[in-house]
């Protein structure tokens, strides 16, 4: 069921403009333009809905979760990066989180077998995650090549090193068979792992097929099906100066393809996807361990009721002075 | 009466049942060995907690209060409002599964609803339902469930099953921490007088008598007089400490496990020993006389409040600063609540150790400084006459607290004091020390006896390191800085690793401590002969 | 060619078959995890079993010294003994090294020999599994040993404490009975 139905969803989504466009001309309007701005619209609206949501719940303590050596003597090394005190220090341990997937990299362990190094497969979780998420990256900033007239030498660089083993015509890009690959690895570990199978939702994989299905179609788009390129160009150019254009004979697959990336900005808010936003505001993980330094504030901190030293005392005072405690009133 | 079957088939009978696809379709069965009693009802009500009364879980009626889901819906909904990481985590989690084989319990006993995502996931499915339109509409396809008896009944099984250890933690990729969704899911348990017997007496305790064991003031003076004896009997040393003293210039609190139970009687006895030797100018005090917190397995406030008398007392008795014993989630609270709480604290000054003039910056608000903090600056310094041969019978290794290494970051202070005061000492392996400890199986308040078994499992991945050192080093000494670590370990090295001593820090440091004006000394603190000093040598 | 001789050539297909067999008895989520986690520390109840029944197995071929196997047993039972297994389920995996070698050797002729053999280490088998029930027993009764020996600390205290109260303490006899209950404790 979780698995069946978020692939046969993300089936239904790709027919869609597939019928659409081939059987109706006029909903190239729709799926080409009217879709692609309320996808950006739901995306940019929603995303900032869910930050300034989490935003609006307080970080009443500091919690940071402590993985090196706290600041204490002069003489013991501190960990700067695994137990910051500074907002340097835990901007160096974001910037590895969030670029490196520090965490998830704890769980590299090379393990000696019989000689040889053996990775098990939670240390591919590490390298799929990363692969599929720079890919991702990659794929994405490339894109920015339709937006503009002149393409920036920056996004050409990059293109360049994306196809530096020159294959094919028009050349392959790695990153292409880079985030098949890792996003594949990601479903068939979800499937395959009983461990992960039990703890998956529909909610999980459906992404993955959304993704699957956008890096698919891209790919027959380049390398197979070859659309109209410059009538996509068009087309990409005319939503960005919102005067938006429908060139003619782009090609079906195309509106396929954007109108799963539609999708998924449109699903992005309201999912699990969300961590890309989420693990910024983690405060286990971008605080400082600096509360014994500096008074930490909880906006909500309220007065509570104590038994206090002196409704302790009245409890006990005969006993106190019985065993020679000072006691305040006699 | 059944057939007799083949071993095959009779084991393949009730323990693995049929597993469905959806963990949500396997209703929770209380095993016994793995939960704790009930709370009783006049402990609750001692500290004016909601239904008080009687209760044991294995009966069918929990007697609940009336609309006691709306109870918790309501509470769930103030705490998403009050919690940036409890709605974080309710949201972001994207179940990659790297958490799953990192919980001590799960390691040890293999129950899927014991991996942290699937804990998380116990709350986080009702979370859906109620407070999403995903979860509202698509329901379980989204991973939504409706909150029901039976879902209570799983969140008090396993939110009782876990340490609270964060270790967990260290892994996620976005820092999901299991332990503040298992606070918000007791939070949620103690509005409906759902807790346990072994946490409530000793919350209800501290809040009367100062301390979770209950002792009444003179009798925290006779058993520390007590320990004074023995410490007389080895050192010919009488030591002479005070009690709610005013003008000390320290305060010193530790938890009072260590004023009454094996072993960590022996581990006071160090400290006081310690003090005594630099002359310090410290008092104890009976009001404040507890260091841990078992309020801080119960809710927010309750923690607070049991924690508002370390600062109150230090105010009144006017001291400079304060300086706390060996133990695990009593300096997680310290590190990152106590100040929060009940600060500030401009009452005090800044720690500065009367020995070396070492000013202590990084307790330069809450004026409260780890012990082994004060210790290892006396080393370095060379304060200290040390002889760490008396110490040559123990093969020492050294267990990381899980709240001291993941919630403070206090790793090398108690290495480095270990180092100097013994010859022997060997680590655990890597993936078994520092932030990656294993919990002892027996925080938050899980270190009952009728839920043993439990606390044998979770307690096996850390026995099975020490098993591995004492096959490889011959360790036969476990040391620690945590007072549940000194019971609850014991227990645990009996069953996995005969024959392997808990013992606190500063009981190593006392042994090897040579005192002004001492005799020599024949025994170590536990009364057994010091190497070759007689014996079976 | 004796029967050590042929399930001494098919030790490993014979390990993980049996293996595999007792992980059946744990929930598949757990199974994988068990199976597939290597590391020592990491997965210490996947290893254990599976050093112990390698360790089992090797001296079972060697003459079976009822010390040396009661340690390994041990390091399995000690384990399930603490694991929501009833007792004839924390030992059954003993009887599973039977249908093993079995199914191990079917396709080799039984002749009378190799069939003597054969019932002669199943007879070792099932003495094996004797000897883990008592182990499995005296697991049992160290649980029970530990905690009663933690409400034993609980009441002497208490009692302690009861002394304290009253106060009349005799200093002689309190350090007396203090040496008496630390006697106990590390014994």
């Amino acid at each position: 069921m979780k698995t069946v139905l978020p692939f046969i969803a993300v089936v239904i989504l790709m027919l869609l403009p597939l019928f659409g466009v081939t059987v109706a001309h006029q909903t190239q309007v729709f799926f080409g333009v009217i879709v692609p701005y309320a996808a950006v619209a739901v995306f940019v609206l929603g995303f900032i809905y869910r930050v300034v949501q989490w935003g609006k719940s307080p970080v009443p303590f500091c919690i940071p979760t402590t993985c090196g050596q706290q600041k204490s003597l002069p003489w013991i090394k501190q960990d700067k990066l695994e137990n910051p005190v500074t907002t340097m220090q835990v901007v160096g341990r974001m910037f590895l989180e969030v670029l490196f997937f520090r965490s998830l990299f704890r769980n590299m362990k090379t393990e000696m077998k019989e000689g040889k190094a053996v990775y098990g497969s939670e240390k591919l979780l590490w390298l799929a995650g990363l692969a599929f998420h720079w890919s991702f990256l990659f794929i994405f900033v490339r894109h920015y090549r339709f937006f503009v007239q002149d393409v920036p030498a920056v996004i050409k660089m990059m293109e360049g090193a994306d196809s530096f083993f020159q294959i094919g015509a028009p050349l392959f890009y790695m990153t292409d068979a880079v985030i098949l690959g890792a996003v594949t690895f990601l479903l068939v570990r979800r499937v395959y792992l009983p461990q992960i199978r039990y703890i998956s939702l529909a909610a999980d994989f459906f992404p993955l097929f959304l993704i699957l299905g956008i890096a698919i179609t891209g790919i027959l788009m380049r390398y197979f099906f070859k659309v109209h390129i410059v009538g996509v160009k068009q087309l990409a150019m005319g939503l960005v100066s919102l005067n938006p254009i429908i060139p003619q004979g782009i090609g079906a697959i195309f509106y396929v393809h954007l109108f799963l990336i539609s999708i998924l900005l449109m699903y992005f808010p309201f999912s699990k996807l969300m961590h890309m936003g989420g693990v910024f505001l983690s405060p286990t993980r971008n605080m400082a361990n600096d509360s014994r330094i500096v008074r930490y504030i909880n906006p909500w901190n309220y007065p509570v009721h104590v038994h206090t030293y002196e409704e302790y005392e009245d409890e006990f005072r005969e006993k106190m002075k019985k065993a020679g405690l000072p006691v305040e009133k006699e | 009466m059944a057939k007799l079957s083949t071993p095959a088939e009779l084991l393949k009978i009730d323990y693995n049942p049929p597993q469905s696809e959806n963990w949500m379709d396997q209703p929770v069965e209380l095993k016994p060995g793995n939960f704790c009693w009930g709370a009783k009802g006049k402990n609750l009500a001692t500290v004016e907690f909601p239904n008080a009364r009687d209760w044991s879980p294995v009966e069918e009626n929990w007697k609940l209060p009336k609309d006691w889901e709306g109870t918790v819906l309501e509470a769930m909904a103030d705490r998403l409002s009050k919690y940036r990481s409890f709605k974080v985590f309710m949201d972001i989690c994207v179940r990659c599964g790297a958490c799953a084989d990192k919980c001590h319990f799960f390691i040890g006993g293999g129950d899927p609803k014991n991996m942290p995502v699937l804990r998380a996931e116990l709350l986080r499915s009702v979370y859906r339902k109620y407070f999403t339109s995903s979860g509202k509409y698509l329901g379980k396809l989204a991973g939504a469930r409706e909150l029901n008896l039976s879902v209570l009944k799983e969140w008090w099984y396993y939110f009782y099953q876990c340490t609270e250890c964060r270790r967990c933690s260290v892994f996620c990729p976005y820092g999901i921490d299991t332990a503040e969704i298992t606070m918000m899911a007791r939070e949620f348990t103690n509005l409906l007088g759902l807790n346990t017997d072994w946490i409530s007496g000793p919350v209800a305790n501290c809040y009367m008598k100062g301390n979770h064991l209950g002792l009444e003031p003179h009798a925290i003076m006779n058993s520390i007089e007590g320990m004074i004896d023995d410490i007389e009997t080895i050192t010919g040393i009488r030591i002479n400490p005070s009690f709610n003293r005013k003008g000390a210039e320290i305060l010193f609190v530790t938890p009072s496990g260590d004023l009454f139970a094996d072993p960590g009687t022996f581990t006071c006895m160090g400290y006081m020993m310690l003090f005594h030797e630099l002359g310090l100018d410290y008092t104890w005090s009976t009001y404040a006389s507890e260091g841990g917190n078992f309020g801080f397995f119960t809710s927010n406030e309750m923690a607070k409040r049991l924690n508002s008398k370390i600062y109150a007392e230090a105010k009144r008795l006017g001291v400079k600063y304060i300086i706390g014993g060996e133990c695990g989630h009593m300096w997680r609270v310290l590190n990152q609540y106590m100040d929060t709480w009940n600060g500030p604290t401009d009452f005090m000054e800044v720690p500065k150790s009367p020995i070396t003039g070492t000013v202590f910056d990084n307790a330069a608000s809450t004026k409260m400084i780890h012990v082994t903090e004060f210790t290892a600056d006396l080393i370095k310094n060379n304060k200290l006459k040390l002889d760490p041969s008396r110490n040559d019978d123990l093969v020492v290794t050294y267990h990381d607290s899980c709240n001291t290494a993941r919630g403070m970051g206090l790793l090398e202070e108690p290495r480095y004091i270990i180092n100097n005061v013994c010859n022997k000492f060997h680590e655990m392996p890597d993936n078994t020390i520092r932030e990656r400890t294993f919990c002892c199986g027996s925080g938050t308040g899980l270190n009952a006896s009728e839920n043993m078994e439990i606390r044998m499992r979770g307690g096996y991945p850390r026995a099975n390191a020490v098993k591995h050192v004492k096959e490889q080093h011959g360790v036969n000494t476990l040391a620690n800085i945590c007072a549940i670590d000194r019971a609850t370990l014991s227990a645990s090295m009996d069953y996995w690793v005969p024959g392997t001593r808990v013992t606190g820090v500063h009981e190593l440091v006392a042994n090897a401590l040579i005192m002004t004006g001492e005799k020599e000394r024949e025994t170590d603190l536990r009364g057994e002969p010091l190497p070759g000093k007689g014996g079976n040598e | 060619m004796s029967l050590k001789v042929i399930l001494s050539a098919k030790k490993d297909g014979l390990l993980a078959a049996w293996f595999d067999r007792i992980l059946d008895t744990y929930p598949a989520e757990t199974a994988k995890f068990l199976k597939n986690q290597k590391d020592k520390f990491a997965n210490p109840v996947g290893q254990a079993i599976h050093a112990g029944i390698e360790d089992i197995f090797r001296e079972l071929l060697n003459g079976g010294e009822i010390e040396k196997i009661s340690g390994f047993l041990d390091n399995i039972i000690r384990v399930r003994a603490i694991q929501e297994f009833s007792a004839s389920q924390a030992v059954a995996f003993i009887f599973f090294l039977k249908s093993v070698i079995r199914d191990g050797i079917k396709d080799t002729p039984l002749t009378p020999e190799l069939s003597e053999e054969l019932v002669a280490l199943e007879s070792q088998i099932d003495s094996l599994a004797l000897i883990a029930f008592d182990i499995f027993m005296q697991c049992r009764e160290k649980l029970y040993e530990i905690k009663a020996n933690e409400m034993k600390n609980m009441t002497y205290r208490l009692l302690q404490k009861a002394n304290m109260v009253t106060e009349t303490e005799d200093p002689e006899k309190q350090t007396n009975f203090i040496a008496i209950q630390k006697k106990e404790v590390n014994t």
